[in-house]
């Protein structure tokens, strides 16, 4: 089985942002670069199915500027077989659209059985890459993927619902998944692997040379919400102090 | 000369603190109290290619450099310095050892097993009366056509009571000093080998000391590496290439220990302000840090000497005394950041305190460095 798995470069999220004189992006200086969280889950995932299936092909898809170099050998390193990379200069394409059409012509010519993606990425978190694939190539499409079974020509998925609930869902390969966090144990990748990637290809194409649509969206000002902590003194009788109490805990904490 | 890691590093250095922090780090006091060997960590280490890595992939390692060995050896060390011992032993000195010295057959045999982590190995050189002066030792091993009898105690052996085989040193020829040493290896089970209790350690608890017992113990004449009377040598050789591990391993304790402070000098207050605003706690982070720094420095080169073939004995002492001595110092100036809660078990910095002073005892202590260091320098034997 062919798997695609789209993997992103994003922030850590312990770092901490500027934004740029502009005001359209982050100051990228300095910041610590990650694999994408869900997309180390997809990554995972991939590579278990094609364990399981004891033959196949994973490769990754990234799309991102030379920094996301660091990211694909992670995905080598860790046994993708070979990876694709869209490389774009700043400023960076934030439409969702554009980047699932660019995507599509890239995975179109591998033609996959199987696409998988993180749920969101942790950055913009717009959470639409995996589905509007899926449309656009035609596959079945499912999100919030916590778990994977192959079944010759279909493949099995549990869904996760709200409050708890779950679903599985038999759908038709080829698909695409958008792949929730936590529902496998990503591995390390082994010394081996480390120093095997740079043996594995990464082929280089030019998101500039695949845009065939214009940008729905951009952003206009990015600003910084900085969180204020402020102290409020209670006053009062008993009875006063407890009511108060409550309304703060009911109508501005908000606990239930 | 370029002092940034490349990418291949960056993700070495990534993988080692992270399989450091998820499983090493949870339960290292609890190991430290219990003296508790972490077994199944370190068999996770050898499926990740940690235990043998600068062997080339043929005989089951991972084919890294030295500086690519020591980035990962001080992450591991950083969170516990008795798994970096063992990763540390099974690496710099067993696998190496047998990469440098053992023949073809010996490498299959046995090199295969130890450097993809299926097995676990030991150096075993002292004896009660000899550390230092090796030459001294009283182990003997007499040929018996296609045997050799091993005769002998051995102690301070790391790993001795977890590990499958064992490299040990023994004399095959009396009254011509070190030249008459050679090396053996052994595997665990062979009649006439045994080991004793594990020792009750100051520090690196979780590594399994003992003393190992050889009674009549018959092994094969194919188990001798390299020539009869090369033991010394092959040892010496060896040492070199563990001093470098070790020193990485001090290393990795002096930073833990750096960073713990930088951590709680910047939470902990007092008088109305966090300590790291003091002078007197920020000299000691300076000093801390810059010995941090040169003891990194110090290790990378004689690293890189080694990768390019290059001797590198002097700097490989330079560095293990330098780190060592940091290692020690940085710990005991981390437990006094700390204060009454640097003293207490649950801190978790008093550990390293005790940890950091083995570094500068065993694979040759500071006072054998500095005279490998002298002797070097001034051209005397």
């Amino acid at each position: 089985m062919k798997i695609c798995v789209l993997v992103k470069q994003i922030p850590g999220s312990e770092a901490t942002f500027n934004v740029t004189p502009d005001g359209r992006w982050i100051q990228e200086s300095g910041l610590p670069f990650e694999m994408n969280e869900s997309d180390i889950y997809a990554l995972e995932e991939a590579l278990q199915i094609r364990e399981k299936m004891g033959e196949g092909e994973v490769f990754v898809v990234t799309l991102g500027p030379d920094r996301c170099q660091k990211t694909i050998r992670e995905a080598l390193a860790k046994g993708a077989d070979r990876a694709i990379h869209i490389k774009e200069e700043a400023p960076f394409c934030t439409d969702p659209l554009t980047i699932a059409s660019v995507f599509t012509q890239v995975i179109r010519e591998e033609n996959p059985e199987l696409v998988l993606s993180g749920l969101q990425s942790d950055d913009l978190g717009f959470g639409q890459t995996g589905v509007l694939i899926g449309e656009m190539l035609g596959m079945t499409t499912a999100t919030l993927v916590v778990a994977t079974e192959i079944q010759d020509e279909d493949i099995r998925v549990k869904r996760e619902l709200e409050a708890g609930w779950f679903q599985w869902q038999t759908m038709k390969l080829p698909a695409s998944l958008a792949i929730q966090s936590g529902l496998n144990t990503p591995r390390y990748p082994s010394l081996r692997g480390i120093m095997t990637a740079r043996k594995k290809e990464i082929k280089d194409v030019s998101f500039n040379d695949l845009r065939n649509v214009d940008f729905l969206q951009s952003f206009k000002k990015l600003s910084i919400q900085h969180a204020e902590k402020h102290t409020e003194m209670i006053e009062g009788s008993v009875d006063e102090i407890v009511s108060k109490l409550v309304n703060v805990f009911k109508n501005e904490i908000r606990i239930n | 000369m370029d002092f940034s890691y490349t990418e291949e590093q960056l993700l070495i250095q990534k993988t080692a603190r992270e399989f450091a922090l998820d499983h090493l780090a949870p339960c290292v006091i609890n190991r430290d109290e219990k003296a508790e060997f972490p077994a199944e960590q370190i068999k996770m280490m050898g499926e990740l290619g940690f235990m043998g890595m600068m062997i080339p992939e043929k005989w089951g390692g991972a084919e890294i450099d030295t500086i690519g060995y020591c980035i990962a050896l001080e992450e591991i060390n950083a969170v516990d310095a008795s798994a970096g011992v063992i990763m540390s032993v099974n690496n710099s000195l067993v696998c190496q050892l047998l990469y440098t010295y053992a023949n073809d057959n010996q490498k299959e045999k046995y090199l295969k097993k130890l450097a993809s982590g299926e097995w676990l190995g030991a150096f075993s050189l002292s004896e009660p009366q000899s550390g230092s002066d090796a030459s001294n030792m009283l182990a003997v091993a007499k040929k018996d056509n296609d045997h050799y009898i091993i005769n002998g105690t051995k102690n301070w052996v790391s790993s001795g009571i977890s590990c499958d085989a064992v490299i040990v040193f023994v004399m095959t020829e009396k009254g011509i000093g070190h030249k008459g040493i050679s090396a053996f290896i052994v595997e665990k089970g062979t009649p006439g080998f045994s080991h004793g209790k594990k020792e009750n350690k100051l520090g690196i608890r979780g590594s399994d000391t003992c003393e190992l017992y050889f009674e009549e113990c018959k092994v094969s004449a194919e188990n001798l590496i390299g020539e009869e009377g090369n033991g010394f040598k092959i040892a010496l050789g060896t040492l070199d290439g563990g001093r470098i591990g070790i020193a990485t391993q001090a290393l990795g304790i002096a930073r833990a220990a750096l960073d713990r402070s930088i951590e709680y000098a910047n939470e902990r207050k007092q008088f109305g302000k966090t300590i790291s605003s003091f002078g007197a706690i920020q000299d000691k982070i300076a000093t801390m840090a810059t010995n941090v720094d040169a003891s990194r420095l110090l290790i990378h080169r004689a690293a890189k000497l080694k990768d390019e073939g290059k001797p590198y004995k002097k700097e490989a002492a330079m560095a293990k005394v330098f780190a060592s001595q940091t290692a020690m110092q940085n710990a005991t100036d981390c437990v006094q950041i700390f204060g009454g809660y640097g003293y207490m078990q649950e801190y978790g910095v008093e550990r390293l305190m005790r940890d950091a002073k083995i570094t500068q005892i065993y694979e040759g202590t500071s006072e054998i460095q500095q005279l490998i260091i002298a002797r070097t320098l001034l051209g005397n034997k």
